[in-house]
């Protein structure tokens, strides 16, 4: 296995990125109507096909066709863009097309409109086959051939895998084979995969080596959709866009940062992913440690691709353990119990899964960061299923202020200072901080100010999986993990995860409470709680 | 939603009735990004103030609409208050009576909400220089609408041109950037040189000659305008070297892009509502150096 932060491999990456950018730099240079100063102009673009594997899943269903339409909604697609659907189905283009109307029409944002699924619908085809089907393949090819004559697409393919990682091995052999990963000179092959991006650092890196067996890094786009969400891209306006918070965002001022996400619901029909794999590797190794890189790193000398990676690299290389795993981890399983009003079975009991399970449901974990404006600052992460609410959001929580000029019955109920970014829902920002208690006497109590986004930019914030299609068309990897920050997230979690393989079973929490025992213990050791969601 | 009429009344107690509702509903003016300010005529008002509304869903505002009814009565300020659910904003219609006509500037101004953008719109007649006006001084920016007006509005370009000052824009550009995105999004292929265009409407579309002076000024060759059957712009045909490119749209809704060596493909391109040109122009409130440099190449090149 190779050090995935190797330099040479860095430096081939860097370079590469910057030929794709200088292509896509010299086609506007070139294009006269294009003018940086003309910014009611979108990013469109430019003409390609996107092939859909696992087309009747249900992130297709719910997620990807809407944005595509939502996108072509807004204008946002070109011309001649064309939609390939690739099942296992008996299918026509039709059929697909008809699946494609269905899911528009229950899941997309924006108003349906005849002119648009018009010219969508166009665009539409389907190719049937399994994976392992040479011949199903070979249609595939020539299906894009064929589109490239009559839809003027240039080649420009993007094939998104919203398959399980057990059959990216095959599909990739499949499109190196039939010659559809290279890209010929002037035109573009891209893939698109969804997490997980293996179980562990071992398969992380093995996964990778069957995707860079056809397609170089910089073609590969890897979707973690939290880094399309609009407050998660605000946490960089919010902190270099302001010189109201950097200066206090360090040591000196921040006492520690609770990063959460909630799910209210149990495992719902994943049981068979989700078993054997638990909460710390669905949420913890991808969203949660991308949160923690975007909040805790330096500032980018330029948002482009490698810039910002640069900077979540080196804070995830930052990142240490605790030296006492037992002490500073938490892991939980729901038991039975009431949530929302609702009766629900305990994780043990769902359909599919063993009655001897370790998997956990619950996982918190406490990281320090080891560089001069973190150290001694504890990150605390946790996540958990059936827990009392659905949230997502990043606490940044202050120190008290050295000095209270107050007597201590007046300030008896002051908390500490906070600023929570609140990822979804209601996404937003709140400012926690202290204030008279309106009165005769001199009382100072906790109040919230809130910045909602969904009162100041009401309709406009686009739903995460159109921004990150778009980019994927346009070429645009900053919102992208890259590989070695997938490899370097499993460097942090894979000792937690051996320390808990030893642990046995993780400890019962009521469904729609908040976690188990051991988590608040974990906290009250530090002398600090958990925020209440 | 909450109205609220108050007649011969005063800014100062408009403003004690916002916040007295306000704090009814309890629900306080956070939120609001800017004040959006509607200079209009009565029969305008409706239609205008719906527009108004619906943009105000993406930026929410306090929108003031400001109606100049008879200059020979006396002396009055009627307001009429709007707070609650179809608005997420505000919004106050002023009617203003007698000599306060000319000084609508001092009912206005204490109105604004404090340190955010003021964006001030006629969708009729403006001034000659929105920029001079008493109102459109207090803007930032100054949104006009050249096919708002009943005659001459091609012509009212040309006056657009010689008062531009920087925060001025015209409705009938932002009617023009789907069609411009998409010959954008058609010229990201190279196509070669263009040898001259025609660009076609229902006549006197004042976007028609913005967006021929556009092509012209950014391609370097001559474009002309010519008149169609409509609805609205109807295509853009541009000769190259090896043949033709063009968009054409007849239906309002759904256009054909059309160029050499490829086939024919279809593109949604609908004519958008009043409501969807204003969140566009709300969404960036610098100034438009291309509209300038549009707008201003068609005001040398008029022969009117």
């Amino acid at each position: 296995m190779t050090d995935p932060a190797a330099p040479a491999e860095e430096a081939a990456t860097v370079a590469t990125s910057a030929a794709g950018t200088s292509t896509t730099m010299e086609v506007l240079a070139a294009n006269p109507l294009r003018d940086p100063r003309d910014k009611r102009l979108p990013r469109v673009a430019g003409p390609c096909v996107m092939v859909l594997f696992g087309v009747t899943g249900d992130l297709a269903k719910r997620k990807l066709l809407p944005a595509i339409y939502d996108l072509g909604n807004r204008g946002l697609l070109p011309p001649g863009f064309s939609l390939v659907g690739f099942a296992r189905r008996d299918w026509k283009d039709q059929d697909f097309a008809q699946l494609t109307h269905d899911a528009v029409k229950a899941h997309a944002r924006t108003p349906f409109r005849e002119e648009v699924w018009k010219q969508l619908r166009e665009g539409i085809h389907f190719v049937p086959g399994e994976f392992n089907d040479d011949g199903a393949f070979d249609a595939l090819a020539m299906a894009l051939n064929e589109i490239d004559e009559t839809r003027g697409t240039g080649g420009n393919y993007a094939f998104y895998l919203s398959v399980p990682p057990k059959f990216f091995p095959v599909v990739v052999e499949q499109l190196k084979r039939t010659g559809l990963s290279d890209a010929p000179e002037g035109s573009w092959r891209r893939v698109v995969i969804e997490k997980p991006f293996g179980h562990d650092l071992r398969s992380a890196h093995e996964l990778n080596e069957i995707t860079t067996s056809a397609f170089p890094e910089s073609s590969i786009f890897r979707i973690d959709h939290y880094l399309g969400k609009e407050t998660v891209q605000n946490i960089m306006a919010l902190r270099f866009a302001n010189n109201l918070y950097e200066p206090i965002w360090n040591r000196s001022f921040v006492d520690h940062v609770q990063i959460t996400m909630a799910e209210d619901i149990g495992i719902g029909g994943r049981a068979g992913y989700y078993d054997g794999i638990g909460a710390a590797r669905d949420v913890i190794q991808n969203h949660l440690l991308q949160l923690l890189a975007l909040v805790a790193m330096e500032d980018p000398t330029s948002f482009d691709a490698s810039a910002l990676r640069r900077e979540k690299e080196k804070v995830l290389k930052a990142v240490r353990l605790p030296a006492d795993l037992g002490l500073n981890t938490a892991r939980g399983q729901y038991l039975a119990g009431w949530q929302g009003g609702e009766k629900v079975v305990g994780y043990l009991q769902e359909d599919g899964i063993s009655s001897a399970s370790t998997t956990e449901t619950y996982a918190a974990i406490k990281l320090e960061i080891a560089n001069r404006r973190w150290a001694g600052v504890p990150f605390y992460l946790r996540t958990g299923k059936r827990l009392g609410r659905r949230v997502t959001e990043v606490a940044v929580v202050f120190q008290r202020a050295p000095h209270l000029p107050f007597s201590a019955d007046d300030t008896e109920i002051l908390g500490h200072n906070a600023l929570v970014i609140r990822v979804q829902p209601d996404e937003g920002i709140t400012v926690r901080f202290g204030s008279k208690v309106p009165g005769t006497a001199m009382e100072v109590r906790d109040v919230s100010m809130d910045f909602a986004y969904g009162e100041s930019f009401l309709e406009s914030s686009p739903e995460a999986y159109e921004r990150l299609l778009l980019d994927v068309m346009i070429g645009d990897p900053p919102l992208f993990p890259h590989q070695r920050e997938v490899e370097l997230s499993w460097k942090i979690l894979d000792p937690i995860e051996e320390f808990w393989a030893t642990q046995g079973q993780p400890e019962g929490y009521e469904s729609g409470s908040w976690g188990p025992e051991s988590a608040d213990a974990m906290m009250a050791r530090d002398g600090r709680v958990w925020r209440r969601l | 939603m909450t109205t609220f009429m108050l007649s011969d009344t005063t800014a100062g107690r408009i403003s004690a009735q916002f916040m007295h509702l306000r704090h009814q509903m309890g629900a306080p003016a956070i939120g609001m990004v800017l004040t959006l300010v509607v200079v209009c005529e009565e029969r305008h008002q409706y239609d205008a103030l719906r527009a108004a509304t619906e943009a105000a869903r993406e930026h929410p505002s306090r929108i003031i609409v400001v109606i100049k009814r008879e200059d020979d009565e006396p002396i009055r300020l009627d307001a009429e208050l709007r707070i609650g659910e179809s608005t997420p904003g505000e919004v106050v219609v002023l009617r203003l009576y007698g000599e306060l006509v000319d000084h609508a500037d001092s009912v206005v101004s204490p109105l604004l909400l404090p340190d955010t953008p003021v964006v001030v719109w006629w969708p009729g007649a403006a001034p000659e220089v929105p920029s001079k006006d008493s109102i459109g001084a207090l803007a930032q920016r100054r949104i006009t609408d050249a096919k708002g007006l009943d005659e001459g509005g091609i012509q009212s370009l040309v006056t657009r041109a010689k008062g531009y000052a920087r925060g001025d824009t015209d409705l009938s550009w932002a009617r023009l950037t789907p069609w411009r995105s998409l010959l954008a999004a058609a010229f990201d292929q190279p196509v070669g040189q263009v040898r001259e265009g025609v660009v076609e409407s229902s006549k006197g579309h004042p976007s028609a000659p913005l967006l021929a002076s556009w092509l012209s000024e950014r391609l370097g060759a001559p474009i002309e305008v010519a008149d169609s059957a409509g609805p609205g712009l109807t295509s853009v045909r541009l000769s190259l070297d090896g043949g033709e490119l063009s968009i054409c749209r007849t239906d309002a809704r759904l256009a054909t892009l059309s160029r050499p060596g490829q086939p024919d493909r279809n593109v949604a391109l609908a004519r958008r509502h009043t409501s969807e040109l204003l969140a566009e122009e709300l969404r960036r409130l610098d100034s438009d150096e291309v509209y300038e440099a549009a707008v201003k190449h068609f005001a040398r090149t008029y022969k009117g």
